[in-house]
């Protein structure tokens, strides 16, 4: 009767470590797997349409100069445009970070998303000049903000976005 | 400048989007500079602003809690801005055309987050009279 007792309990406690192993190992593991797959896959994709469109974009000059050369005699009417993207991390690269706190040091992981967000919201608003019939941006200004965090303590998880916004002034170059 | 079929699809999209949201009657010019080509600024009204705070509804929130995991652009959050910028820009220029103002130069955007999901954004520019 022992014997057949302490088979039954061996395999319950099999059960249980199967079970704990599941959820307090694997569950993560595929969370965390199925985080840096997508996550890889949409940031190449999403880099790929970058590169894609400024190159189709190129030809609209972009500055920070108040008024630069030429702005005097511009044509038409100048007008301000506006750019903003809000994009999220992924959980593997909040893991990362997470890790890399440990030791400290710079963090390339999120130095992409935000390169990646300047360049996503410099597009829109290039877009938005082209629209307006306009073929340079100039005073390029660029803004934080903060909609996603911690700031209300009402979260429980934290969400790593980044979220810029850029605006200008559109004009028209004279064409010589 | 030529364009390839997908510049041209962009920009007829972003036209229409433009055209359904834009309010009547905005026709003040804004800009970004100090100062307007080819018009003088003949008197300075003075600083006008405004300001509108946003949260986001359940919907979006749903599709970033799930985006939060993988990643990527959230529309979502990206349309919430464009609105709360389009909103803050009319209101500032209601307010100068209050003052009997045709341009505001200048502008300036002022952004800060007021609890989790809200956020407060604001312009703010010089209203002239220009010719």
């Amino acid at each position: 009767m022992f014997a057949a007792s302490s088979e039954a309990m061996s395999t319950a406690d099999n059960v249980g470590l199967i079970i704990n192993l599941v959820v307090y190992v694997g569950l993560p593991l595929l969370v965390l797997s199925i985080g840096w797959l997508i996550g890889r896959v949409q940031e190449q994709r999403h880099l790929s349409s970058l590169a894609r469109r400024e190159a189709e974009l190129s030809g609209i000059e972009v500055c920070d100069l108040r008024s630069p050369p030429g702005f005097a005699g511009a044509q038409g009417r100048c007008e301000l445009v506006c750019g903003e993207v809000v994009i999220a991390s992924d959980v593997f690269k909040r893991w990362l970070f997470a890790l890399k706190n440990i030791v400290g040091g710079e963090s390339r992981t999120f130095k992409v998303l935000f390169d990646r967000a300047r360049r996503e919201a410099l597009l829109k608003m290039k877009e938005r000049a082209l629209e307006l019939g306009c073929n340079a941006v100039c005073n390029v200004r660029y803004d934080s903000s903060d909609i996603g965090g911690n700031a209300g303590g009402t979260q429980k998880k934290s969400s790593a976005m980044a979220v810029v916004l850029v605006s200008g002034t559109a004009w028209r170059r004279e064409e010589a | 400048m030529r364009l390839t079929c997908q510049a041209r699809c962009n920009i007829i999209r972003l036209r229409t989007r433009q055209t359904t949201t834009l309010k009547k009657g905005t026709t003040m010019q804004i800009v970004n500079t100090e100062t307007i080509p080819g018009a003088t600024v003949v008197e300075v009204k003075g600083l006008v602003q405004g300001n509108t705070v946003r949260a986001k509804n359940i919907g979006r929130d749903i599709a970033a809690g799930f985006k939060n995991m993988v990643g990527g652009e959230l529309k979502g959050y990206t349309e919430l801005l464009t609105e709360s910028r389009r909103e803050a820009l009319s209101r500032m220029m209601a307010q100068a055309e209050a003052l009997g103002a045709n341009a505001v130069v200048n502008v300036r955007f002022s952004t800060s987050a007021i609890t989790s999901g809200a956020s407060e954004m604001m312009a703010y520019g010089t209203a002239v009279v220009v010719q």
